[in-house]
């Protein structure tokens, strides 16, 4: 992304507008009469308009006007924000979002959509319960402007006392205004103050312009766009011709002078009569906000450079180890210090709290349940769980498989709930909480559970195992996870195709993160997610094996234990140690990566967890922890799955980092068989 | 990468490295550094060929053996082996690998006249991992295709994934 690039500037900060319109509205369904919800929903709107304008997105601009002029009636309270026209509100969202993605084409349905917005506002207007309209309001409606006929409009307009400062011309703004129709320009020079106290910069001239349009409205906002917010306007439109030389000319506009219709300036703290209080909350809502738009790049950036610094900050450290030199080893404790800190606060910068994710589902599901005709409430926990910026990217289309997975085919449908006693209203729990250094995300449903005999039946017939296998009750479950897999009857729109599934396993685990499933016949499942919280830099702890040396990271560690001499000879090839009662089973690393240096003989195991699963790591020796700056293997390493990186140590050799859930899955695999093996 | 007849490769800027008793021409310009050797990182069950990996100024950067590819003698390093820090097309994606060279010769530039190539019969390497023969003091000097023999990871990692599962099991 080029930062210079303002349109693109333009699009994200419409997308972030987009999701709080969104927002917005799915709140307002639980909640239609919150003043407080409708207008930022409006400001919101309001905001994409002016930028929209502002960088040529004429299509948007026009449209989102059309969506606003519809939503004001129900910030003015004279429509009710109902589930119908949230329904409207949420396609128009979408259609603003494909216009701003893709500006170059044409995209239909936005009249239409207009249309059914205008449809349920009329529909649902309520004009006896409307709070008591002002004059003007009334008049408006009275008499509204019949559609076709031009007519003289006035505008009489006072520029903010900025204006010239940053580079406001008003000579440009009335040729502007004489694009619109045929103009008459009239000075109004009764703010001119005494020369002594004349300040140059501040335009003191306001300016009367007769227009005649049919409606200049639209046109006029777009000229002020960048203007309104502080400036005194006031259009209104003259009948006659009488009118227009009746008006005492240099007087401020009255009320009574026509029908005005829709007033643009919005709150002015100038004395311009206005029988009605502007949208104060836009001008409140102003408060600056103290956050800062960097590039995602640069963060990288500056991840990568702390990385060095940290892997420099080692080699320092193994030198002023070795030295006698207090000062130097003054001097390095202190980077060390200095340097753990900053990669604690650069991590920091990219951690982001969960809950931006968490709030698209609530699109996912509202749409889900009216399509699947199951009413469904959605519960989210552990918004404020922070993960890296990228892993929160990356985890959004997983979940959304998920979600539908578990809308679909975990809840039933309301009949069938009620027939099983459970109440019609299905629920769907996403969650996240940390756990140790990992995150877990969980999507829980109150359905039917998974169907194992259903699961088994179909992998059977895709031929993902074998008729007679004997599978555990996990291992069932994890069936889903496979290739081509699908149970779903019938292919809808929304799972069954048998892509999305695999897809979520894989993108978990190029997270370094697992999935769990829990699942009860008639009462639910639960998908669960663990991930680590970072990408870039975990704690690691350095073991060697051979002459190689490995990190495995600390999180996964639970604990290490000498490895009882003389196992070999009684355990007869079963790989089991036994840790305070539990059978644990463990792999020699030796002999995984075929080293061929002479053993130490007294070996380590470092017991290390992924999930559920726990599994021995026999190594050589324990050399101790460190600060482990992730690297991504290149791709002509990919295929090898022991390990998840690489990193370079203090001495500046690579060490590479097991991958645990890895060995952890190939050690649970061997418990199985061998339980399966000898019970069979 | 899909094409099977690469052009013939017009004059170029070569640097000319040793891999066993043969010379070597690769792209000058996708040169990067040129290093002594440095402690080399085993991968375990990785393939012969991309066996080891280097820290490049804090980046890990795979080390490549093209006398693997070329199923040449592999001798010990000795004072002249160096490590050729270069970009290669990996799969259409430019990545940073390292090449063991047994001794680097000099950066030359050869002509296009003096380049053939390959003869399809009668030599003892695989043909489509070589894009041309050039001639230089009346010696050869093998211009290999780079992008060719870092492609198909996938058919040189599958023996390695089966090794694997029987170590672990």
């Amino acid at each position: 992304m080029n930062l210079s690039d303002p349109t693109e500037t333009f699009r994200q900060e419409a997308r972030e507008l987009l999701d709080q319109l969104e927002a917005g509205l799915l709140d307002l369904e639980q909640d239609p009469s919150n003043a407080d919800l409708i207008n930022s929903t409006f400001r919101a709107l309001h905001t994409i308009k002016g930028s929209g304008a502002m960088f040529g997105f004429t299509a948007v601009a026009e449209f989102v006007h059309e969506f606003e002029t519809a939503f004001d009636q129900v910030r003015k309270g004279q429509s009710a924000a109902n589930g119908a026209l949230i329904e409207v509100a949420l396609d128009a969202k979408d259609h603003i979002h494909l216009l701003i993605e893709t500006p170059e084409t044409e995209i239909g349905g936005g009249d239409d959509i207009l249309d059914r917005l205008r449809a349920v506002i009329s529909g649902g207007a309520v004009p006896a319960a409307a709070p008591k309209p002002s004059i003007i309001e009334q008049a408006a409606k009275i008499e509204p402007v019949p559609a076709a006929a031009a007519a003289t409009w006035r505008l009489e307009f006072y520029l903010p006392s900025d204006a010239l400062i940053y580079g406001t011309n008003p000579l440009l703004l009335l040729e502007e205004l004489a694009q619109i129709g045929p103009t008459k320009v009239t000075a109004l020079t009764g703010r001119i103050p005494d020369l002594a106290t004349l300040d140059p910069e501040v335009p003191h001239i306001g300016w009367r312009v007769d227009i005649e349009a049919t409606d200049p409205t639209a046109a006029i906002d777009d000229v002020f766009l960048f203007l309104r917010d502080n400036m005194e306007l006031t259009l209104t439109r003259l009948d006659t011709v009488e009118d227009l030389a009746a008006l005492p000319a240099p007087a401020p506009m009255s009320v009574n002078a026509g029908p005005t219709v829709e007033p643009i300036a919005p709150a002015a703290p100038a004395p311009a009569p206005r029988a009605k209080a502007g949208p104060a909350a836009e001008t409140a809502d102003r408060a600056a906000a103290s956050s800062l738009r960097v590039p995602a790049e640069r963060l990288d950036e500056l991840m990568d450079r702390v990385g060095e610094l940290v892997i420099a900050q080692a080699r320092l450290s193994q030198i002023a180890g070795l030295s006698s030199d207090t000062a130097l080893k003054t001097i390095a404790e202190e980077l060390e210090r200095l340097s753990s800190g900053l990669r604690d606060t650069t991590m920091g910068i990219r951690m982001v709290p969960i809950g931006t994710l968490f709030s698209r589902f609530r699109r996912l599901i509202h749409d889900l349940s009216g399509e699947l005709g199951k009413p469904i409430e959605f519960i989210t926990s552990g918004e404020d769980t922070e993960l890296d910026k990228t892993m929160i990217e990356r985890l959004a289309d997983p979940l959304v498989h998920l979600i539908r997975n578990s809308v679909d085919h975990g809840l039933e449908s309301a009949d069938k709930r009620l027939a099983a006693g459970k109440p019609a209203k299905g629920v769907v729990r996403l969650s996240a909480v940390y756990s140790g250094a990992e995150v877990a995300i969980s999507v829980t449903d109150d359905g039917a559970g998974l169907n194992t005999a259903r699961i088994r039946a179909k992998a059977e017939e895709n031929g993902l195992i074998a008729p007679d296998a004997k599978l555990t009750e996990q291992e069932l479950h994890h069936l889903i996870f496979a290739p081509g897999f699908s149970t779903a009857k019938e292919v809808t729109s929304l799972s069954g195709r048998g892509v999305g599934m695999d897809v979520v396993k894989r993108t978990i685990d190029g997270l370094r993160g697992t999935i769990d499933v829990a699942s009860k016949p008639g009462e639910g499942s639960t998908m669960t997610l663990r991930l680590p919280l970072t990408l870039a830099i975990i704690d690691g702890m350095l073991v060697r094996v051979g002459n190689g040396r490995y990190t495995i990271p600390l999180a996964a560690v639970e604990e290490c234990v000498e490895l009882p001499e003389g196992i070999e000879a009684h355990a007869k090839g079963r790989n089991f140690l036994d840790i305070r009662g539990a059978l644990v089973p463990y792999l020699r690393l030796r002999e995984v990566f075929g080293t061929t240096a002479d053993p130490e003989p007294h070996q380590k195991v470092v017991i290390v967890s992924s999930g559920e699963g726990r599994v021995g790591l026999v190594v050589d020796q324990i050399i101790g922890n460190n600060q482990t700056v992730i690297k991504q293997l290149s791709k002509l390493h990919s295929g090898i799955k022991s390990f998840s990186g690489a990193t370079i140590l203090g001495d500046g050799t690579v060490a590479l980092i097991l991958d645990t859930a890895h060995l952890v899955a190939s050690g649970q695999s061997y418990v199985d068989r061998n339980i399966t093996g000898r019970a069979a | 990468m899909s094409q099977t007849q690469e052009h013939m490769p017009s004059s170029m800027t070569a640097l000319t490295i040793r891999l066993d008793d043969e010379l070597f021409a690769v792209e000058a310009g996708r040169v990067r550094e040129i290093l002594d050797l440095v402690p080399i990182t085993e991968v375990p069950n990785a393939p012969d060929f991309v066996g080891g990996l280097i820290n490049v100024r804090g980046r890990v950067v795979p080390l490549a053996d093209l006398r693997v590819m070329f199923g040449m003698n592999r001798p010990e390093p000795d004072k002249d082996t160096r490590i050729v820090v270069m970009e290669v097309d990996m799969d259409g994606e430019p990545t940073i690998a390292g090449i063991l060279a047994d001794k680097v010769h000099d950066v030359t530039d050869i002509e296009a006249a003096s380049i053939e190539e390959a003869p399809r019969v009668g030599m003892r390497w695989r043909p489509e991992f070589i894009r041309g023969i050039g001639k230089r003091n009346g010696g050869f000097i093998i211009i290999p295709n780079m992008e060719r023999i870092f492609e198909t990871p996938g058919a040189r990692t599958a023996p390695v994934a089966a090794s694997e599962e029987r170590s672990a099991s």
